[in-house]
């Protein structure tokens, strides 16, 4: 027979994942009964928590307080060590001392999305009317449902308007909805590797996840948690696809090539020859040890439903029509999950609407993920969009 | 049609004067402060930062990816476009100036930009190397080639300057679509402009570039 390795099982178990969804290692806002979240499916998501981090002070104006939303697989913990794989945070780049996102002049907030698995309600959570894991019983939300949560997390900090929402991807989507829904809450939005849509082929995409997922018989209909089984490798594979999907032609071979792990020579097997395997492997099996595969198949689907312009009679420009909201458009030339082209439509529908808008295209061969990477020319624009928001809305130089 | 009267700069504080481009400060003092300007094919900024000093709400159309990027770090309003191609998407009376500096030689169809230009804007703003230039009308008629100034450097097989004009060229494209001329200036080799008040013809011969500021004709 010839030799075959199979995705390694998670060293994280069943257990600990429940904890840090019931009980996440940040701060936690607890929204009972009385304050419901309305879903676009129409259920009234009550009572939900949103797990959230901070970094820097409010001041006393409340005028310095951004929001960073994040992207599908990641979480709120942004410039901290994660609590469960004890890794830095995943945009410590951005935000820190002497960084763009600077919390000696901010006050940074991010939050767990809703559906997600780190401590915001999701379908991992317990549902309170049954007592057990929701599982697909959780109604499925879209990312106007995350922002309508965020707002509400807003509410209870006692923030009205924001100095800027910040994201990239799937968090760039949920910047994009803060401003349609609430611009006159957001003085400078800073979307990132996002579309105003998901494209037919990024939703393909997502199909495929989730079809891996559901197709490895521990899933158990989403049940997995009662019966004791996690489809880790449905997820790892699920994971391995996307990856792709976050990279560029150009990035594998510059870090892969077609260079062999640990090896000299073929094996004549389907083991993991070749060190671009090796490596998708790894980050499928790392990825299950903090995910949860149900929540996967919730958030990718909140993105497939996410399009701005169909909400608004087709007509994007309509969604911005009149907004004072500073603009700061970002994408990157080797992004083919979400190409310039996407946010070029979305910068012609902001000039329709007489938008304060910047675009900024910058060229990099490392894919959509480059706006998680070190790349300065993105820093150099992200510092001085929001200095200028900053200086706009009248933070003074101690402030920002 | 005749010159009006060259007007004296407004606004210019003289301590500001080293620090920007002669031709900027002359653009920027046909700007109303208060108004809102699109700069389109606006470099890396440098007019736009000036015009930000008077509290004007500008915003800037680049083609280069690096001048739009420098842009954007100096936290300017800023996008990459192309003036042929993306002025389209912009609304009727969306600025109350829209400014094409040295760029309307550089563009594939001159007449669409300049008209797109006047929907945009309430009033235009365009200046541009002037082909009747005596140094140039030298190089041609004593030299037999191309001409080259130290403003316009490029060769003719690598300039990006397609569709070059002269002083009388452009005024006769304004009548031609009905654009009005609320204010024409000449600048010499050195940004200054040709202070005295003085027949077209010269002006095609001393002026090195032409400054217009523009406004839609009756009937626009």
């Amino acid at each position: 027979m010839v030799g075959v390795t199979s995705i390694p099982s998670p060293a994280i178990s069943a257990d600990d994942r429940s904890h840090e969804v019931d009980h996440p290692s940040s701060q936690v806002a607890h929204f009972s009964t009385d304050q419901p979240l309305p879903l676009d499916c129409g259920v009234d998501l009550t009572p939900f928590q949103i797990a959230y981090q901070t970094y820097g002070e409010l001041n006393a104006d409340c005028s310095n307080a951004i929001l960073i939303c994040h992207a599908l697989t990641l979480d709120q913990h942004v410039a901290n060590l994660h609590p469960l794989t004890g890794k830095a945070g995943w945009w410590e780049i951005m935000v820190g001392p002497g960084r763009p996102l600077d919390p000696d002049k901010y006050f940074i907030i991010c939050s767990n999305v809703i559906g997600g698995c780190m401590g915001s309600t999701g379908p991992a959570s317990i549902n309170p009317a049954t007592g057990k894991v929701w599982g697909l019983d959780f109604p499925v939300v879209t990312i106007p449902d995350m922002v309508r949560a965020q707002a509400m997390l807003l509410d209870r900090l006692g923030i009205d308007t924001l100095l800027c929402v910040i994201g990239g991807s799937m968090g760039g989507m949920q910047v994009l909805q803060w401003t349609a829904a609430y611009p006159e809450r957001v003085f400078s939005a800073l979307p990132v590797a996002c579309a105003t849509r998901h494209s037919a082929q990024n939703i393909a995409f997502h199909e495929l996840g989730r079809q891996a997922v559901m197709a490895d018989p521990d899933w158990r209909a989403g049940r997995y948690f009662e019966q004791g089984t996690l489809p880790h490798r449905g997820l790892a594979v699920a994971r391995m696809a996307g990856h792709i999907t976050y990279l560029s032609d150009a990035a594998l071979h510059r870090k892969f090539g077609r260079r062999m792990q640990d090896r000299e020579l073929p094996t004549f097997s389907f083991d993991a020859d070749f060190q671009v395997e090796s490596y998708l492997r790894y980050q499928g099996s790392s990825f299950v040890e903090r995910f949860d595969a149900n929540s996967y198949l919730y958030l990718t689907r909140a993105m497939d439903y996410f399009d701005i312009a169909g909400d608004h009679g087709g007509v994007l420009a309509k969604a911005f029509a009149g907004i004072q909201t500073r603009f700061c458009v970002v994408s990157f030339t080797s992004d083919w999950l979400f190409p310039t082209s996407e946010s070029r439509a979305l910068v012609h529908a902001l000039n329709a609407s007489s938008a304060r808008v910047s675009f900024a295209e910058i060229e990099t061969d490392r894919g959509h993920d480059a706006f998680l990477l070190d790349v300065p020319e993105f820093f150099d624009i992200a510092r001085a969009f929001l200095q200028s928001a900053g200086k706009a809305r009248g933070l003074t130089a101690k402030d920002g | 049609m005749s010159v009006q009267e060259v007007l004296p700069l407004g606004g210019v504080a003289t301590e500001q004067s080293g620090q920007f481009r002669a031709d900027h400060l002359l653009v920027a003092g046909m700007v109303k402060p208060g108004s809102k300007v699109l700069d389109v094919g606006c470099g890396e900024g440098d007019l736009l930062q000036l015009l930000e000093t008077r509290g004007i709400d500008g915003r800037g159309i680049e083609l280069s990816r690096e001048g739009v990027n420098r842009c954007v770090a100096k936290g300017l309003a800023v996008v990459q476009g192309d003036a042929d191609t993306d002025l389209v998407n912009y609304p009727d009376d969306a600025f109350d100036y829209v400014i094409l500096s040295q760029t309307l030689q550089a563009t594939r169809q001159p007449r669409v930009v300049l008209e797109n230009l006047l929907r945009i804007g309430r009033r235009a703003i365009v200046s541009f190397p002037n082909f009747g230039f005596w140094k140039m009308r030298l190089q041609l008629l004593v030299g037999g080639h191309m001409p080259r100034t130290e403003n316009l450097p490029a060769t003719w097989y690598d300039t990006a300057n397609i569709h070059f004009c002269t002083i009388k060229d452009f005024v006769e494209l304004c009548d031609a679509i009905n654009v009005k001329m609320e204010r024409a200036e000449a600048l010499d080799l050195y940004g200054r402009p040709l202070r005295l008040r003085m027949p077209w013809w010269v002006w095609n011969l001393f002026g090195e570039q032409g400054v217009f500021l523009l406004t839609r004709g009756g009937g626009m």
